[in-house]
């Protein structure tokens, strides 16, 4: 038997950037990461919708600093983060949830098929309503 | 043996509910107001159109879940990676406050902003 302090020494040192080492690694930070941006873009809805009660001199002067090209810059960064979590979670749908249709179970193929239409069908009707209404 | 109950079933549900609702409704409103509207592509609604919208109560209490579920989903997500990515599971006591904190903080705000602001 070998004391705990000694079994220290032949513990594999995990270096602290692990995730760098393989792309597969990488991909699941960067998958994970999108969570940030998750974050970030619900303050930024907050924000606009702080300054669209604020009058309209306020949601105006939010709209200017929306079109910075900064700010365009960071969103389309947040934006490539939200599409990768969206994809990722989407195709997770038929693995995590068994649908039942008379007793026959639906395959994985058409689940993930209505998940992408149902995505389809909210993002049609928040551009309705937002732009169009 | 005894279980010990945790929230963290709980917590997970939320987390899922979170990620559904996200990817469902923000990357649109993401493209409208960050990209779409500044770029000039999609004209900017204007402002009686979009205060008419928010204070719809169905969409008040809406945008009051998405940004809750969006805002436990993003913390719950960002606690492990914080742990894992940078190896700081010793800290989860404290990472963990710091996260669900943000959140409850957040939705706080949205709550303020979408029922009493409006």
């Amino acid at each position: 038997m070998i004391s705990p302090l000694e079994a220290r020494y032949y513990r594999r040192r995990m270096p602290l950037l692990w995730w760098t080492r393989r792309r597969s690694y990488t991909f699941f930070m960067l998958r994970e990461l999108s969570s940030v941006f998750v974050g970030l873009f619900v303050v930024e809805l907050l924000l606009l919708i702080r300054a669209v009660a604020g009058g309209p001199s306020a949601y105006a002067e939010f709209l200017d600093l929306l079109a910075h090209p900064v700010m365009i810059a960071i969103n389309l960064v947040a934006l490539a983060f939200l599409l990768l979590h969206a994809v990722t979670f989407a195709n997770l749908t038929p693995r995590a949830m068994v649908v039942r249709l008379r007793g026959r179970r639906v395959p994985p193929r058409a689940v993930l098929a209505g998940v992408y239409a149902g995505w389809l069908v909210v993002t049609v009707f928040l551009a309705w309503l937002v732009v169009v209404a | 043996m005894t279980t010990r109950a945790t929230p963290e079933p709980y917590v997970w549900l939320l987390f899922s509910a979170g990620g559904v609702v996200a990817a469902l409704v923000l990357p649109v409103l993401l493209v409208l107001f960050g990209v779409a509207i500044p770029l000039g592509w999609v004209p900017a609604p204007d402002h009686e159109h979009l205060l008419a919208v928010l204070r719809n109560p169905l969409t008040r209490v809406a945008m009051l879940g998405v940004c809750a579920l969006a805002l436990v989903h993003a913390a719950h997500r960002l606690r492990f990676t914080v742990e894992h990515a940078l190896r700081l599971r010793r800290y989860d006591a404290l990472i963990a406050t710091v996260c669900y904190g943000a959140a409850l903080a957040g939705t706080a705000a949205a709550a303020y902003l979408l029922l009493a602001a409006l």
